[in-house]
């Protein structure tokens, strides 16, 4: 389901935030008053993933973002860190947890993640060290757009996170 | 498992410019995008034989792939590109929320008031924008008129509009657009017109209403027929399609994608008309995946000092941003069309003679 209410918000166990414009994203975020729950329901514990655009709204840091993001993932995000639209690219990546060949990774205006804080798992990263996806706890961020590409090997790892965090929930009734 | 959630229509990945976030789902792999960008194996083979033209392009990968140029217009979906004239437009569209600006030397009712010859805008123009902003920013180039379109392209513009509201620099062929590493989006009234763009190379759609008119009735007239179209084709059986494809004069593969995904292969807005909150979001009911906005913005609130005209013109960009994201929601379209100023006074196209119509330019 898509989610654009406070309501459609308290529906979902998993939510995806797909690539786009973040400020954009940002601007709606606040507008439709989703930023404060969105950012409680995360720190709560509710499993995220983000690509591209909405890997720079996860971040805690975002230079050159005239709007505040959600800001729950330890990392700092450039955006368009490679340039215009004539700078985009497709290129093979290993990404850790994904089993199998390389996953094909389209980058279209991509952000990169810096400074990665001390919780945070690097997932993937180009030869020259820039890091393309990463894993915080029950937050995930990927610079790339698997929803492109028809490969679901990070939409089953992603899939697995909220399974595993519905099943914590279950396990621990919250207290009161 | 309740849990996660089911997916948006047709079982795909949806871009969003907007804040619509979609819900994981339950099952991975099977149910996963089918993106548009893989509507035929040709279309990318022919692509990516012809990436690559120009000196930009960064270290990493292949570029200019099909699927990295319609894939811009997948994020840009359920998102506004709005006309720009200025680095100060273009701030305010930003601002309001637009996931992309047209940058334009003058906005479509003005170069019909002007008359003469509307060309590519100036480069310096561009340049600014694509300085002042940090979403996409798209520009014009003539219909035919493939060096303008060279020009964007090494300016670095991220998305070209081979424009009927530009004067047409060539009355028989299109630019040829699979040789750019630029993508482009161009301007149909009906399915054939919109499949002949996108065998140019054409890696988003927009139907062309009339430009300028601020009259929505040609945007909603262009934006049935493609999906007449879509249904027609979705409706026959193969043996039917080589004849569609002859009468439309497109290449088959397109016809079948078309039947195949029930939509076109590449996204498609509406253009031409949209000037209240109340269009736009028509345009969206109607199957738009997002929508243009010409002189809609920047003509409005025009009789106003020019301090407030600024204000109301932000007022309005930003109520037709929330009207696309909750197009099918009308409470919340009341709530965003209330405390806005006077909408573009418009012409309606009624009115116009024949020869003033813009979308008869390029077929």
């Amino acid at each position: 389901m898509e989610v654009r209410t406070l309501g459609q918000l308290d529906a979902v166990d998993g939510l995806i935030i797909p690539g786009g414009e973040s400020t954009t994203i940002a601007r709606l975020l606040i507008a439709f008053d989703l930023l404060e729950p969105l950012r409680t329901r995360i720190k709560a514990g509710l499993p995220v993933w983000g690509t591209c655009a909405g890997a720079i709204l996860l971040a805690k840091r975002v230079p050159n973002l005239d709007r505040p993001p959600i800001g729950v993932l330890d990392v700092t995000i450039e955006r368009n860190a490679f340039g215009r639209q004539i700078d985009s690219f497709e290129i093979d990546l290993n990404v850790t947890g994904v089993e199998g060949p390389p996953m094909h990774a389209v980058f279209i205006r991509a952000p990169v993640i810096t400074k990665p804080g001390r919780n945070v798992e690097v997932l993937a990263s180009l030869d020259d060290g820039r890091i393309v996806a990463c894993r915080e706890g029950h937050l995930l961020a990927t610079s790339f757009h698997p929803e492109l590409t028809g490969d679901g090997r990070m939409h089953e790892m992603f899939v697995t996170m909220v399974r595993e965090a519905t099943a914590r929930a279950k396990a621990v009734p919250p207290r009161g | 498992m309740p849990a996660v959630n089911k997916t948006s229509r047709n079982g795909r990945a949806r871009g969003a410019s907007t804040a619509r976030v979609v819900a994981a789902r339950t099952t991975a792999s099977k149910t996963t995008a089918k993106p548009a960008a893989r509507v035929s194996a040709s279309r990318n083979g022919r692509a990516n034989a012809t990436g690559h033209t120009h000196g930009h392009g960064g270290q990493y990968g292949e570029h200019a792939t099909w699927t990295l140029k319609s894939g811009l217009a997948q994020m840009l979906k359920g998102g506004v590109i709005m006309d720009v004239v200025t680095a100060e437009h273009a701030k305010i569209a930003e601002e309001a929320g637009a996931c992309a600006v047209m940058a334009l030397e003058r906005v479509p009712s003005d170069i019909r008031a002007a008359g003469g010859v509307a060309r590519m805008s100036r480069v310096d123009l561009i340049e600014e924008i694509c300085r002042t902003v940090t979403i996409p920013v798209m520009a014009k180039a003539r219909i035919g008129h493939f060096v303008e379109a060279q020009i964007l392209e090494a300016i670095g513009v991220d998305y070209v509009d081979e424009s009927e509201v530009l004067t047409p620099a060539d009355d028989v062929n299109h630019i040829d657009k699979n040789k750019f590493s630029v993508p482009f989006v161009c301007g149909c009234r009906d399915l054939g017109e919109a499949l002949r763009r996108i065998a140019e190379g054409a890696a988003m759609i927009r139907t062309k209403g009339e430009a300028g008119t601020g009259d929505i009735v040609e945007a909603v007239r262009h934006m049935r027929a493609v999906w007449d179209g879509i249904r027609r084709v979705q409706h026959s059986p193969d043996d039917e399609l080589p004849t569609i494809a002859k009468n439309l004069q497109v290449p088959l593969n397109l016809v079948q994608d078309v039947k195949r995904l029930g939509k076109l292969p590449v996204v498609n807005f509406s253009a031409g008309g949209v000037a209240t909150p109340a269009d736009a979001a028509l345009m969206m009911q109607l199957g738009a995946e997002g929508v243009f906005v010409g002189s809609g913005v920047f003509k409005s609130g025009e009789d106003l000092a020019p301090q407030a005209r600024a204000r109301a013109q932000a007022r309005m960009a930003s109520a037709i941003v929330k009207a696309v994201t909750h197009y099918s929601d009308p409470s919340m379209l009341a709530e965003v069309s209330r405390g806005l100023g006077d909408a573009m006074r418009g012409q309606s196209v009624a009115s116009l003679p024949a020869s003033e119509l813009l979308a008869a330019r390029g077929n």
